[in-house]
């Protein structure tokens, strides 16, 4: 059985990001497709003589990296590299530009290279960008959820002094609160630290 | 209230954080837009080159746009071509030319003359950089862009060849002072509040402010693409009403305190309010620890028909790219150039304004020809032009392009 690894593909990718771990994630990505030429660039000094040793077919850079205005100019500016050209190479395949865009890719393509070599290139950059953002998403959402934790529990400390309460009648009272108020438990709690900020007492 | 009939009423529109953003900030945020119909979404971006995919992909209805970026789009020069129109100029002048203070001191123990006349202080730069040994490095914000085109013209013009006695580079307007600090870069054209910006920092004296090297130049457009105007006409329509209003209403020297406390926040420019004074009211320190001097039109926002799209601007600008070599001249590119500039679109949205807007009779001028305040023909009320000279005094003919390119010496 061939390995899928196995199939190498020609294609010369440069990778340019300010996110390391997304670079990272995009250039294995490729590899386990079979694109054994990928090169991650981060720093943008010396970046046109590097561009023009690696002579790549595709550049894959994130749509909002600051750069891309430095780097077209040097497409425009140098003999020494070929001139690529931005992602709207082929009109006709709205959707999968409209895909990259939404996905925040935005590449540069060497004219000449075929759209069917060019589109699994895309299409797996898109995939693992996506990826990488729902991660991001997922990482916020933890830190949101651990920051909440911390608010909860400094208010359920404020209340068992104040009032008395176990821990568990504490964090009932809260949820009960914020349930009749249709507010998140995290806002009654804020409100709770607020008070007893204001008004002083025991249990800060 | 127009609203009823627009195509579309919510609009996504993409800016930079450059003080010639103005115009969209007032017409959301002072109820111009409201008044026509029109919620506007203002999109702060970093790229130009964002900016122009984003427009293309329809993320964008419109943008904030360099003056060259209708041009080069429709004539697809480094980039897929993309029929982009103009039909609203949001201001004229508002960038500068500033070096760092090291090379300011040097230009000024070579200096023969003012350094406040562009032809000086070229003639200054030139001795510096005869002297130097590794060539200068110069930051512009965009191949097509007037700062790239002016730092051209006058490096050229002082006998130093851009593209062999200087490094130029593209970096973005906000990343300009950082790089200027660390070392990067020697000096760089671009729109405020940046000059002003590095020259707080302690890091650079401005040299050339625009209205300096050429009276009244076009910088920023209203830039959409020819097909979502077709599509969005009487939208179109309103939001070039909402734009003439807020135009008007940045113009006027009283708002300049309000306009900068709104620019001033962080999901517009995030730069100090002080700093943005000093583009709005003229009023600039040139260097470091300096006392502020009035520029006369350093920005117009709306005044002598600021904001009317003429169609030898475009040509002005195509003028350049064919002169720098990033177009060949050819007939048809001179025509694409000249109609990407669109004074119809703007006549038609406006006409029915009252009070009366100026509408030049004319669409297309010779540009630079004016030393003196000159009226033209409009409808509407009357028009008083210029003055509107380059520095060097030669005057662009739109109908003699070619005559105009071999006017300039050979480098």
């Amino acid at each position: 059985m061939q390995n899928k690894a196995s199939i190498q593909k020609a294609e010369r990718i440069v990778v340019i990001d300010e996110s390391p771990a997304r670079a990272a994630i995009l250039e294995a990505g490729l590899r386990d497709a079979g694109y054994q030429n990928v090169t991650l660039i981060d720093d943008m000094t010396g970046l046109l003589r590097r561009l023009s040793v690696i002579d790549p077919d595709v550049i894959l850079i994130d749509l909002e990296n600051p750069s891309r205005d430095t780097l077209e100019q040097m497409f425009q500016v140098s003999r020494s590299v070929r001139r690529p050209v931005a992602m709207f190479v082929d009109q006709s395949d709205a959707s999968m530009i409209q895909a990259a865009v939404d996905a925040s890719v935005s590449a540069y393509i060497v004219d000449g290279l075929k759209k069917e070599r060019v589109k699994p290139i895309l299409d797996m950059t898109i995939s693992r960008f996506n990826a990488f953002a729902r991660l991001s998403d997922e990482l916020e959402s933890v830190r949101t959820e651990l920051a909440d934790r911390k608010i909860i529990d400094r208010a359920k400390g404020i209340l068992m002094a104040q009032k008395g309460l176990g821990e568990e009648e504490a964090y009932k009272l809260m949820r009960s609160t914020a349930m009749n108020h249709k507010k998140k438990m995290v806002d009654i709690a804020q409100s709770i630290i607020t008070a007893a900020e204001l008004l002083g007492g025991e249990g800060l | 209230m127009s609203g009823g009939n627009l195509e579309k009423t919510e609009l996504s529109l993409g800016f930079i954080p450059l003080v010639d953003c103005s115009i969209l900030v007032a017409a959301h945020e002072k109820g111009f837009a409201s008044a026509e119909g029109l919620s506007l979404a203002l999109h702060k971006e970093r790229n130009w080159a964002t900016i122009r995919d984003k427009l293309n992909l329809g993320h964008f209805d419109a943008a904030h746009m360099l003056a060259g970026m209708p041009v080069s789009a429709s004539l697809g020069i480094g980039q897929v071509q993309v029929d982009t129109i103009a039909p609203f100029v949001m201001n004229l002048n508002g960038n500068a030319i500033t070096v760092s203070s090291d090379v300011y001191t040097a230009m000024g123990d070579a200096a023969d003359g003012d350094l406040s006349e562009p032809a000086h202080s070229g003639a200054a730069l030139k001795k510096v950089i005869d002297a130097y040994e590794a060539p200068l490095t110069f930051a512009m914000v965009y191949p097509f862009s007037c700062h790239n085109y002016e730092l051209r013209y006058w490096l050229a013009a002082a006998g130093i060849d851009p593209d062999r006695d200087v490094r130029i580079v593209v970096i973005p307007p906000s990343l300009i002072a950082e790089s200027m600090r660390a070392g990067q870069i020697d000096g760089f054209c671009v729109g405020e509040p940046w000059n002003s910006l590095a020259v707080d920092m302690g890091l650079a004296h401005i040299v050339v402010p625009k209205s300096a090297f050429w009276r009244q130049g076009p910088e920023k457009v209203l830039g959409t693409t020819a097909a979502w105007a077709d599509a969005h006409p009487k939208t179109l329509n309103a939001l070039l009403k909402a734009l003439y209003k807020a135009a008007q209403w940045c113009d006027e020297s009283a708002n300049h305190a309000e306009l900068a406390q709104l620019l001033t926040q962080p999901h517009y420019l995030d730069v100090p309010a002080l700093i943005i004074l000093r583009a709005l009211s003229g009023d600039l320190a040139f260097g470091p620890d300096e006392a502020q001097r009035h520029v006369e039109n350093f920005l117009i926002f709306h005044r002598q028909a600021a904001n009317f799209p003429w169609r030898s601007q475009a040509l002005w600008l195509y003028s350049q790219m064919v002169r720098w070599g990033q177009a060949d001249y050819s007939k048809v590119g001179e025509d694409i150039a000249r109609s990407c500039f669109r004074p119809d679109i703007y006549r038609n949205a406006l006409s029915g304004l009252t009070p009366p807007p100026i509408l030049p009779g004319a669409s297309e001028k010779v540009e630079g020809a004016l030393f003196d305040p000159t009226p033209a023909g409009a409808k509407g009320r009357p028009l008083v032009l210029g003055p509107d000279n380059f520095f060097d005094e030669r005057p662009f003919d739109p109908d003699d392009l070619q005559g105009y390119l071999a006017s300039f010496p050979t480098l």
